[in-house]
């Protein structure tokens, strides 16, 4: 939680996120400007333009080739970064696989948004959990200072030599991306010291020591390479703990345990499990009106961390998941990824705030009913919906 | 907390009217929110703004249903839409009219506590522009007693410079010396 204090800024999330980028010190970032993202791609501009951040910007024509520059770059062992959303990310979708593949430690920021038909410019997750199995390391936002946090520990995260796998780093399109709220700027000096200098020690295009990147890798080996990104997913968890504890030591904020955020957990009868912004107005029905309900903010999507939230879902009078998209003809992703570690545990399913439909205090009231009636099991229940 | 909803049309600023008080809440040590209303902006057509200001760290994340204050930033918006939508009972309305206008005002806005000043005419004088969005914040100062004055003259030179500035916060002040209860 911020702070006030004189280092503090009344900020959007767009320009937290571009902020955390300067202050990291990037070598080169490509993106292509998409809503809710764009001004990330015009303050980072701007930063450039000024003198405030010495990078290359590569203008590029689309998502696709934005992706894949970072992807070319990153393999020169530089700092990338690259932002997008909705059908821009949908676009990258063949080259996010490349990068993780590659285990270029890049890190993306996605302001998330709906994809169409019908057009939809507002916030749900179904851009970025739709890429849940492209081997990136997924991180939620739940404020514009975790924003910030979050890409700067991202970095570090990915470039750990346990890890060596991109990041993205998710918060909800508008709710955030276009919401001023106080903002605790670190200072220059101390992100850079708590980041370190980038020294690539896997994939580095380096005219004195030549390595191939990117060869066919054909089915005597290809299985090898797959198995060892599932472990290094894996090994981000310990990672992710890590360098969740060092900036809390640095900076004094941390989130959860980096992977989860219990709120209220303790004695609680009921425990709702979110992702993002909702999760904000979940805590504030709970500080308000439900004192017997807590909260499981899911921060990393991928790794899941499933046997923490199995736990800590143990004998509850109910359990509900507030899902942002839909696995349509199954059960939607957080509610399948919660079972698949807890399948005893009865869960209820909701499906709620999809294409920006807001997610006010009584619909979070409505899905915590959900679970005190034990709905929801086998088909989700969609919240504040007309059909 | 106290959540403020802004009226406007597309190019008089309510947006920037809802990030100065966000701004100006942290210069008087309080947290806030400032958010638009998530939809396409065209010039001249109805706009909304939100902005919440609260003592404590804003976790609720919805937009505003139930305001306890609403600033109006263009009198014609009254017959377009409805400005005191969940307007809490003896809720506060700040709007900018000519004080020819005022009875018509008040008449459409009873039951509420209105304060009233005309908006353009300072921005006219002031700015050389009908931007009314700065001097409705000072007006609303006056009104609301939410934030401070120099907190908000604070928060103008963050969020505009120089010259700019210094016009924009002559007009803060005068509305807020101009505004007047109507009743």
């Amino acid at each position: 939680m911020t702070e006030l204090g004189p280092d503090v800024r009344v900020i959007n999330g767009n320009y937290a996120a571009a902020e955390a980028v300067r202050l990291v010190d990037v070598d080169v970032i490509a993106a292509y400007p998409i809503t809710p993202q764009t001004p990330i791609v015009e303050y980072l501009s701007e930063f450039i333009a000024n003198g405030e951040l010495d990078a290359e910007f590569i203008h590029v024509e689309s998502e696709h080739s934005a992706i894949s520059a970072v992807v070319g770059a990153s393999a020169t062992g530089v700092r990338v970064f690259t932002a997008t959303a909705s059908q821009g990310l949908a676009l990258m979708h063949e080259v996010l696989f490349i990068a993780s593949g590659l285990r270029l430690p890049i890190v993306m920021a996605v302001a998330n948004r709906a994809l169409s038909a019908p057009i939809n410019i507002w916030c749900d997750h179904s851009d970025t959990v739709a890429q849940r199995d492209t081997c990136w390391i997924q991180l939620y936002c739940e404020s514009n200072q975790e924003i910030l946090d979050t890409i700067i520990q991202a970095y570090r995260i990915a470039e750990h030599e346990d890890v060596l796998l991109p990041v993205m780093v998710c918060f909800d399109g508008f709710t955030l991306s276009h919401t001023l709220e106080p903002v605790a700027i670190p200072d220059e000096e101390r992100v850079r010291e708590f980041v370190g200098e980038f020294e690539p020690v896997h994939c580095r295009l380096d005219p004195e020591e030549p390595m191939t990147i990117g060869p066919v890798g054909g089915p005597d080996c290809y299985m090898e390479f797959k198995k060892m990104q599932h472990e290094a997913m894996e090994r981000a968890r310990e990672v992710i703990g890590e360098v969740n504890r060092e900036f809390s030591d640095a900076f004094g904020r941390s989130y959860g345990d980096g992977l989860v955020e219990e709120y209220n957990t303790e004695d609680a009868d009921y425990i709702v499990i979110a992702m993002g912004s909702v999760c904000g107005t979940v805590k504030h029905v709970i500080d308000e009106e439900r004192p017997d309900v807590g909260l499981v903010r899911v921060k990393a999507y991928r790794p899941f961390p499933g046997d923490r939230i199995a736990e800590i879902i143990q004998d509850r009078e109910g359990v509900v998941t507030i899902d942002r998209t839909h696995s349509y003809g199954a059960m939607p992703p957080l509610w399948t990824d919660v079972k698949a570690h807890a399948p005893d545990v009865e869960v209820s399913s909701t499906i709620a705030g999809l294409g920006g439909r807001d997610v006010r205090p009584e619909d979070v009231l409505r899905a915590i009913k959900v679970a005190e009636e034990g709905k929801g099991t086998d088909e989700p229940v969609w919240i504040n919906v007309n059909v | 907390m106290i959540e403020i909803r802004i009226h406007g049309r597309g190019g008089q600023g309510a947006v920037t009217a809802a990030e100065i008080l966000a701004i100006a809440a942290k210069e008087d040590g309080k947290y806030s929110q400032a958010f638009p209303f998530f939809g396409v902006e065209r010039r001249g057509a109805p706009v909304t703004a939100f902005a919440r200001i609260s003592d404590e760290f804003i976790r609720v994340r919805s937009q505003i249903y139930r305001p306890d204050h609403i600033i109006v930033l263009d009198p014609s918006l009254m017959s377009v839409v409805d400005v005191t939508e969940g307007l809490r009972e003896d809720g506060l309305v700040v709007i900018n009219a000519p004080e020819d206008n005022w009875n018509d005002v008040l008449e459409r806005l009873s039951g509420y506590r209105v304060y009233a000043v005309d908006a353009t005419e300072i921005a006219l004088d002031e700015l050389g522009v009908p931007i009314v969005n700065t001097a409705m914040v000072g007006a609303y100062l006056r009104a609301s007693k939410v934030l401070s004055l120099d907190a908000v003259r604070e928060a103008i030179r963050v969020r505009f410079s120089g010259e700019i500035a210094e016009k924009n916060v002559r007009a803060v002040e005068r509305a807020y010396e101009e505004v007047e209860r109507i009743e």
